[in-house]
């Protein structure tokens, strides 16, 4: 079976000469479908780079990175958008849910990008608001909801459009321990269905949900350990 | 992404902010309101300068004495002149002429002193040559002219100068006190806008030359062609004849229809003024759309940067600020279009406005591209915006 991710050799370079920094400094990394990984590391470690590259918001200085069987390094700025819109689910720590627009709206987003009809992009949304337990919610602006609930919208519209691996950064970074369990016992439920998840992270507790557990320091991955 | 979800995108994002909004698309419908108005004003005032002109007469010369010249002292004109011009033999397209002296005059009736612009005198073919119906009473005739009668025709603002209210045939006025009958009043003329054809009194020739002018030299001679076709001929006749009887050309000849020509292109510079005037506002209209519209990038980089990553490409964020531009600067044009009509129903000026459809939709259609030009800078500052710069904006 061909992994979801397969980096080789990926390095990412920013800035030249003396001021030259290598965010990641060779990384091989390979996802199988269904995992549920946790990316640890302080910061500085090279974690945010490993973000934006494994969601196509950033290509690779060299190394290759294939999603799905795709050759994202080839790609340009509208296949990558599309990429994302297809392959990524994204659930940020800062929730990004779009100001003055309704749950059920922020949800059918990246089905709008996508060109889904209205009529199942509707039924869809309901669905996957319903699958985090907040169909009473759909119409409140973002702003009239707690952190728990916004961030549940989020991972909502991360899985709306069956991406195939939902990529979680901090998610639990601006949460209460409340609101965490419940996203965290979120991302379990999608692990169990059979989805990818991919959690970015630096705190034990969020790694201790993952069945593996990388670890990045100054670009490179010193651990790669499975949950037994 | 189909039209109709760019267009609920854009107008979601214009009734976030719905006073700044409204603040820009007022912009730009002063700017599309003012070119239909101001377009329309020296419209009317080209249209009320050729109604008054056509109503003098299109087909009639005036032919008065040039002042200055060569040396010789030029020679008036008389009514041997006059007489000479009416010869078919040698002026076959001169239809009939009519000799004119004007003179200033006070008048007063009833005590009450009233200001004529022109005191005319003439002969009664001067109200067929110089198409001046009367609207009541009648004309004097050649017999009043021969025994210089003491009756007079007025105009429209004389008579409602003198005689507010009052019927005035029959009444005397006094001009330079002397008692003058009146026996009809002239249809209204209106203004040309230099000079109020209403405001004079038409006597006969005769007794203007004895009771004001004194006998001798003539004003002008009007002439009136066979027929409009065959106005230049007939001027060239006239340019003929007299110069053979005066020996030089020591007089003007003016076609009225040179004349119209010439008065219409005076108001048509003032209409390109106006309008020029008026497509700057447009202008300043739409580089508030600009100025909008980048801080509305700014403000909702973020937003974009969300929008990006979830999938939405180049193209799909360029069309949703390009549809805010164009419906903030469409919906400024209709409301323009609308507020530019309705004010055109009034008088402006003195001047009642002439709507130049060809405007409106110059002005409208010029509002829809300004949204698309001003809004395409902005526009495009999103579009290239990069998701993870965008994302991390605060």
């Amino acid at each position: 079976m061909t992994p979801v991710i397969d980096i080789a050799g990926v390095r990412k370079t920013y800035g030249h000469g003396d001021t030259e920094v290598h965010a990641l400094a060779g990384v091989d990394l390979a996802i199988d479908q269904g995992e549920y990984v946790a990316i640890m590391g302080h910061s500085g470690s090279g974690k945010s780079t490993m973000l934006n590259i494994l969601g196509c918001l950033d290509i690779p200085t060299s190394g290759s990175y294939h999603l799905d069987g795709i050759d994202v390094g080839g790609l340009n700025e509208n296949q990558l958008s599309l990429v994302r819109n297809h392959k990524i689910g994204f659930v940020f720590q800062s929730f990004n849910l779009i100001p003055r627009t309704s749950a059920l709206s922020n949800v059918e987003l990246p089905m709008v990008y996508s060109g889904v009809p209205r009529k199942e992009r509707l039924a869809r949304a309901r669905a996957a608001l319903d699958l985090v337990g907040l169909s009473n919610r759909a119409d409140h602006a973002p702003n009239e909801l707690s952190g728990g609930q916004q961030q549940r919208v989020a991972v909502a519209r991360a899985l709306v459009n069956s991406p195939s691996m939902v990529l979680a950064d901090e998610p639990t970074g601006n949460l209460d321990s409340h609101s965490t369990e419940e996203v965290l016992g979120i991302l379990d439920r999608l692990h169990a269905d059979g989805r990818t998840v991919v959690v970015i992270t630096h705190e034990d507790h969020v790694a201790a949900h993952a069945q593996r557990v990388i670890r990045l320091v100054d670009g490179v991955i010193v651990e790669d350990r499975r949950a037994a | 992404m189909t039209l109709f979800e760019i267009l609920r995108f854009a107008g979601k994002g214009l009734t976030a902010n719905k006073m700044r909004s409204a603040l820009t698309i007022l912009g730009v419908l002063i700017g599309v309101a003012a070119v239909i108005l101001l377009v329309a004003v020296g419209n009317g005032a080209s249209v009320s300068v050729q109604n008054s002109l056509n109503s003098l007469g299109t087909n009639t010369l005036t032919i008065s004495p040039s002042r200055g010249g060569t040396g010789v002292p030029s020679r008036p004109l008389t009514q041997a002149d006059a007489t000479a011009l009416t010869d078919r033999n040698i002026a076959p397209d001169v239809g009939s002429v009519t000799p004119v002296v004007t003179s200033t005059a006070a008048a007063t009736y009833n005590g009450t002193s009233i200001d004529i612009g022109q005191v005319i005198g003439t002969r009664p073919n001067y109200f067929t040559i110089t198409n001046s119906p009367l609207s009541a009473g009648a004309a004097f005739t050649d017999a009043d002219v021969a025994d210089a009668r003491k009756v007079i025709v007025i105009g429209a603002t004389v008579a409602q100068d003198a005689f507010p209210g009052a019927d005035p045939i029959g009444r005397q006025l006094l001009i330079n006190n002397i008692p003058f009958t009146v026996q009809g009043v002239l249809a209204s003329k209106g203004s040309s806008g230099l000079q109020n054809a209403d405001d004079t009194v038409v006597a006969p020739l005769s007794t203007v030359q004895y009771a004001l002018t004194g006998p001798g030299n003539l004003s002008q001679l009007v002439v009136q062609a066979a027929s409009a076709d065959v106005i230049d001929s007939a001027q060239a006749q006239v340019t003929a004849v007299l110069g053979q009887r005066h020996g030089s050309t020591d007089f003007r000849v003016l076609n009225q229809q040179q004349l119209l020509t010439a008065r219409t292109q005076t108001v048509d510079v003032f209409t390109v003024l106006l309008a020029s005037v008026a497509a700057i506002s447009l202008v300043v209209g739409g580089i508030g759309i600009t100025n909008i519209m980048l801080v509305t990038v700014t403000e909702r980089t973020r937003e974009i940067g969300i929008r990006k990553a979830v999938g939405a490409t180049r193209g799909a964020v360029l069309g949703q600020f390009l549809a805010e531009a164009t419906l903030l600067s469409m919906i400024g044009g209709l409301l323009g279009v609308l507020i530019g009509i309705g004010g055109s129903r009034f008088t402006i000026a003195g001047v009642s406005p002439v709507i130049d459809w060809n405007a409106v939709l110059l002005a409208f259609g010029v509002s829809v591209l300004i949204g698309l030009f001003f809004g395409s800078y902005p526009a495009n500052r999103a579009a290239r915006l990069r998701p993870i710069e965008a994302l991390r904006h605060e």
